[in-house]
């Protein structure tokens, strides 16, 4: 009896010091290993929303959903701006893209029709179809959280990737891939 | 000497924003408020609950990006509508997940968060019940 009294006590003594430890060991990990801060649509596999988008550019007629159900092949439905860095970096793997034929539609985020034209200009332009969302109205239906973003959207106008940030030269074969697949 | 580097510390602070920003007006409800005192007390309600995606720590009320004026815009046009603030609030968790809310949801994964201070609650209880009845006795 008086013996395991005695113990009691010395047990509770390392108590804090291993409530620390384990603080400790929960801040390294949230140092070492942070939170991903990309936001992801939740929105893949759903059908894409209703809208109907003005041209953005003089020679590419404007965005609407029921066009993505008319090619009867999978698009890219591409997310971007003129005024977006990332958007200027992209647009090589964009060209190298519609070469090989794949189909791609942009909406052009909070941008005037002056400088969307100076951007394809100077940086080519891969688009079949540019819409002019000046509201961020689509891109808040289809939950994309900013500029670019790329849309893998079936013929049936099911959303069915997202890619979040510029496409580097790297990502274009799995670009390609999820293509082959929303077949 | 001091006016010059004053005027150029002037010059670099003004022309760094203007690299990656865009050109457009803010959303016409961005920063104007809804005619209705009623209607946008209730926008203004949700829109202190929900996350501005540019800049996470912020809730659309409080930010200045551009998309976060583009989300009040569609909160208040909304409102204006007569949609339910929480009908608003459950479009964008569709869409965004349950990040986008600051107020959390009851789901399976946080009753958790709503039952333990009832756990808390009820084990204090237990531990201090003894002192209670004591304390009477006396």
């Amino acid at each position: 009896m008086s013996t395991e009294a005695a113990k009691r006590p010395g047990l509770a003594v390392w108590l804090p010091l291993g409530l620390f430890a384990g603080f400790l060991v929960l801040v390294m990990v949230g140092l070492y290993w942070p939170a991903d801060r990309e936001v992801s649509s939740a929105f893949i596999g759903k059908p894409l929303p209703a809208f109907d988008l003005p041209p953005a550019a003089d020679d590419r007629p404007g965005l609407a959903t029921a066009q993505f159900k008319e090619g009867g092949k999978p698009r890219l439905l591409n997310i971007f701006a003129s005024w977006c860095v990332p958007c200027k970096v992209e647009a090589p793997q964009l060209a190298a893209l519609a070469q090989q034929g794949v189909e791609i539609d942009g909406v052009a985020i909070r941008d005037r029709r002056e400088d969307v034209a100076g951007f394809l200009a100077q940086y080519g332009n891969p688009f079949k179809r540019i819409g002019k969302d000046d509201l961020s109205q689509v891109q808040l239906a289809i939950g994309s959280s900013g500029v670019p973003e790329t849309f893998v959207v079936d013929s049936k106008g099911i959303i069915r990737y997202q890619h979040i940030g510029d496409i580097r030269a790297e990502d274009v074969p799995m670009i390609l891939r999820k293509l082959a697949e929303a077949e | 000497m001091r006016a010059w580097f004053l005027a150029l510390l002037a010059l670099l602070t003004l022309a760094a924003p203007l690299a990656a920003q865009d050109m457009l007006p803010p959303a016409p409800y961005a920063y104007k408020q809804l005619p209705d005192p009623a209607q946008e007390r209730k926008a203004q309600a949700l829109m202190e609950t929900l996350r501005c995606l540019k800049c996470q720590s912020q809730a659309i009320s409080d930010s200045d990006a551009p998309m976060a004026g583009d989300m009040r815009h569609q909160v208040r046009t909304r409102i204006a509508a007569g949609e339910d603030p929480e009908a608003i609030r459950q479009w964008l968790i569709e869409r965004y997940g349950d990040y986008v809310s600051y107020t959390p949801q009851v789901k399976p994964i946080t009753w958790p968060l709503f039952a333990a201070p009832l756990v808390f609650l009820a084990l204090a209880a237990f531990l201090l019940r003894g002192r209670f009845r004591r304390g009477k006795k006396a």
